[in-house]
């Protein structure tokens, strides 16, 4: 356990969009939030999660609703420490840390927000290794671990508590109602994971991996070296294209935003042309007509200049961008995982080929 | 139609005479530190080069006056922040991301109340009118002179943030009340951040606006008075006065849409090559295509509508060495008819390299006459191949488009560029930004969610929206047209959401709103 400063959370928020391969809602407000935590005299502990016993108990939080609400009814520590008491409640155990659904994007800083009010430390993980849209789509669901009880606060006096759901999509479905109803934003604690299940069903040491890819942004920019570059080299990952974003098509449908982006070459790609298809994240990425990429590769698009996240839905005509692809975390990539977060699982009659084999 | 376009910039006030699409007379003079004298002297110079001044239908005026303000921290107001949404976004109030010393400039009492509406215009909770009168009461009591108000999703439902004005106008009918959803899109912090701002500058706007009715007056002009903003268009000054905020990109904007009426172009790229730095945008429907991410003014987030321009430092003054070659960014700026060495100095600047070159003459030749010809002829490729990466980062079509060249320091942009099917120079590029405020026009937009409605009924219905605030903006109906449409889907509201920006912009109707 050692604590973390307020600069390793800046950093945080940096690689976390990154990791947000184009979803999971932008990092700022949070940030803005731990700033004031922090300038209050705040200091939130890290946990590794091998320090974690086997009957610890874990909350999993993230905030949950639509990006745009995010930005009006502004994310508050308050609500999601309320979402993680109110567990504790209904378990009648306490818990001995916090740990994010996703780190990609928001939900990151989520943990820390929580931490920050509860006085318990953060585990170095999630539960995606970037930012995903759906319930099941978690390496628990992979590992079939149960996905209820789940408990969801509003700003108001408003509490609802799932206790049990058929399945993943069931428990998708009953919490995402219950957040549409409350204004399409809430906080959520997930189902409560033993030490056990997070250090065997985890994914693990991904808000330090976040950390450090949000340090090696930083030190490119000081140096006046190549931000994309350093993401790349930081996450052994690869440079797939280098263009101008040419067109931007985007459509509600169930509940997403769904679109594609078409990218025209420069520099070394000059002649060719990247098309990307997106669900809330980047999914599918063609190099001239041929699939390129897929997910749960990710998919980031980057700022070519600063080497800033660039969101699916602050994506626009112009824009100077470069497509990198991270590795997923191999869970993700196993057969099962496939089912839950491939092509398929996301309307792409497409087999997965990762771009690292 | 007659009318007088005058531009404030840093260095110089330049003005204009226009009779329909004809520039008349023009005229440059110092700008002083007091904006409004160097505007008299404007007007004075053009009247005496053109009489037919005094009778013109519209003045218009572009400044950077209330930027200024902001940058350098001053003439700024200690005003009060309302915000209206709790219990929603409680940890972060009014102010929560500014910069430490403009907030302690300007940061008075600050409420939160009760208040605000969902994104499908439900309240969150009721309203605490009881909580705003007792606000307004101890505004009265602390002798507070202006107040912002924003409310959670106002852009949708303004309701709150009127009931607010309403009870502000009750108690303390003095006070000067800014509404965020009059200046903002979605985006609470960063609308809230541009309706704090505009209440701190609406005292140097009011008073700015006033002098420079005065001056007007006072040179003999009788004509509607109109201030420039940051899209093209144009506020009658009365009217501007309350949304100071509005006019805080409106130099850019002038020089883009001036380079588009003296070119005839209404879609190519500018660039406009100053004394210090050179500006490259892009122009769309005869407009500058704005940027869409966030701008800062003064170390304050805000969601502006800002020209998407990239600023280079490179001008007429900036300075050069030939070997080791090095150009810019530091300049002799308004030093230039002094330091440079073609009129008289000894600073090597970016316009002695030009006159070197027998790219322009100015000033005396024969004081660069020693300078060996493959290292000027080197620094006229080393200019041009900046202009040539810069317009490239700007340009977003895959053909060749059309350049226009603006600005005192055009000589440096080469004849030929990568990318662009011609270079186009303009008569009077030198005051294209006075032309542009000249020929500003009137606009209206909405930028709002609509539920369960057929994308092309909702982009309808924004339109008639767009086009009815045109019209009460001033301008005639029947010169309406679009300019932009946006529509973006939104990720997990349900009911098909859609949220839908227009635009329109109109000619002014004739004889004023």
């Amino acid at each position: 356990m050692r604590p973390v400063s307020l600069a390793e959370i800046e950093s945080l928020a940096i690689g976390a969009w990154i990791l947000g391969t184009g979803g999971g809602g932008s990092p700022y407000l949070a940030l803005l939030n731990m700033r004031r935590l922090y300038r209050a005299g705040t200091v939130v502990q890290l946990m590794d999660p091998m320090d974690l016993a086997d009957d610890a108990l874990v909350a999993i939080v993230s905030n949950m609703g639509a990006p745009l609400v995010g930005q009006e009814r502004l994310t508050d520590p308050r609500t999601i420490e309320r979402a993680v008491r109110m567990m504790e409640e209904y378990l009648g155990r306490r818990f001995t840390a916090v740990m994010s659904l996703e780190i990609g994007g928001g939900n990151s800083i989520q943990p820390f927000m929580a931490a920050a009010l509860l006085g318990l430390p953060v585990v170095d993980g999630d539960c995606m290794g970037r930012a995903f849209p759906e319930a099941q789509m978690t390496s628990f669901a992979i590992h079939d671990l149960p996905m209820y009880p789940l408990t969801l606060a509003d700003v108001r006096d408003n509490a609802v508590i799932v206790a049990r759901a058929e399945s993943w999509k069931w428990m998708e479905r009953l919490s995402r109602t219950a957040c549409v109803a409350v204004g399409s934003i809430a906080a959520t604690c997930k189902a409560p994971r033993t030490g056990k299940e997070v250090k065997e069903c985890g994914i693990l040491s991904t808000t330090t991996k976040a950390m450090r890819l949000g340090q090696a942004v930083q030190a490119a920019r000081r140096a006046h070296r190549d931000p994309v570059q350093a993401v790349i080299d930081i996450e052994r990952g690869l440079r797939l294209f280098t263009g101008k974003v040419q067109d931007v098509a985007r459509r509600a449908t169930e509940g997403f935003l769904r679109g594609t982006a078409t990218l025209e070459g420069l520099d070394a790609d000059r002649g060719h042309a990247f098309r990307l298809a997106f669900q809330n994240e980047f999914a599918v990425g063609w190099l001239d007509g041929q699939v390129r990429v897929t997910t749960p590769d990710l998919i980031c698009v980057l700022d070519t200049v600063s080497g800033d996240a660039v969101g699916t839905e602050t994506l626009r005509y112009g824009q100077r961008v470069t497509v990198a692809a991270l590795p997923a975390a191999p869970i993700l990539l196993t057969p099962k995982g496939l089912e839950h977060v491939g092509p398929r699982a996301f309307g792409y009659d497409l087999d997965f080929t990762s771009v690292f084999r | 139609m007659k009318r007088v376009g005058i531009d404030v910039g840093g260095t110089n006030t330049d003005a204009v005479l226009l009779d329909g699409e004809r520039v008349v007379a023009a005229v440059k003079t110092p700008t002083t530190a007091d904006v409004t004298s160097g505007i008299t002297r404007a007007l004075a110079d053009l009247l005496a080069a053109a009489p037919a001044a005094a009778r013109v239908d519209a003045v218009m005026i572009g400044t950077t006056h209330f930027t200024n303000a902001v940058v350098q921290r001053r003439g700024l107001t200690r005003i009060a922040a309302v915000r209206i949404g709790l219990p929603a976004s409680a940890s972060l109030p009014p102010f929560v991301d500014w910069p430490d010393d403009l907030a302690e400039l300007v940061r008075g009492e600050v409420v939160m109340l009760e208040g605000g509406h969902e994104y499908d215009g439900r309240p969150i909770v009721p309203f605490d009118a009881a909580g705003m009168r007792a606000a307004a009461r101890r505004f009265r009591e602390a002798g507070v002179t202006s107040v912002a108000v924003a409310s959670v999703f106002s852009p949708l439902d303004p309701s709150c943030e009127e009931q607010a004005a309403a009870i502000l106008a009750e108690e303390c009918p003095d006070t000067a009340v800014t509404l965020s959803h009059r200046l903002g899109r979605i985006g609470l912090l960063e609308r809230e951040n541009v309706t704090l701002l505009n209440a701190c500058l609406l005292d140097l706007a009011r008073k700015t606006a006033r002098a420079f009715i005065d001056a007007l007056r006072a040179s003999g002009i009788v004509a509607p008075l109109y201030l420039t903003q940051n899209d093209g268009t144009v506020m009658l000054a009365e009217v501007a006065e309350q949304y100071p905020v509005y006019s805080f990109a409106s130099g850019p904007t002038n020089s883009m849409r001036g380079a588009a009426f003296l070119s005839r172009l209404a879609d190519a790229l500018v660039v406009d090559v100053g004394g210090t730095t050179t500006d490259v945008g892009a122009l769309r429907h005869g407009f500058p295509r704005e940027a869409n991410n966030v701008v800062e003014v003064g170390g304050v987030r805000t969601l502006f509508r800002m020209p998407d321009l990239l600023s280079l430092g490179l001008g007429g003054g900036s300075l050069v060495t030939l070997d080791p070659l090095s150009i810019g960014p530091l300049s002799v700026g308004y030093r230039l008819t002094t330091e440079s060495r073609v009129f008289g100095g000894t600073t090597l600047t970016a316009t002695d390299v030009g006159v070197a070159a027998g790219l322009l003459d100015l000033g005396d030749r024969h004081r660069v006459a020693d300078l060996p010809g493959p290292l000027v002829r080197r620094a006229v490729q080393r200019i041009g191949a900046i202009v040539e990466e810069a317009v490239d980062r700007v340009k977003t079509e895959a053909g060749d488009v059309p350049l226009v060249v603006v600005g005192g320091g055009a000589f440096l942009v080469p004849e030929r560029l990568a990318g662009v099917s011609s270079v186009v120079g303009v008569e009077h590029q030198a005051v294209a930004n006075a032309v542009g405020a000249a020929i500003a026009q009137v606009s209206g937009e909405v930028d709002q969610i609509f539920q369960a409605l057929p994308r092309e009924e909702a982009i309808a219905r924004a339109s008639r929206i767009a086009a009815d605030r045109a019209v009460t903006a001033g301008a005639a109906r029947d010169t309406l047209r679009t300019v932009e449409v946006e529509d973006l889907p939104l990720a997990y509201l349900p009911g098909n959401s859609l949220r839908v920006r227009v635009r329109v912009v109109g000619e002014i109707a004739a004889g004023g709103p």
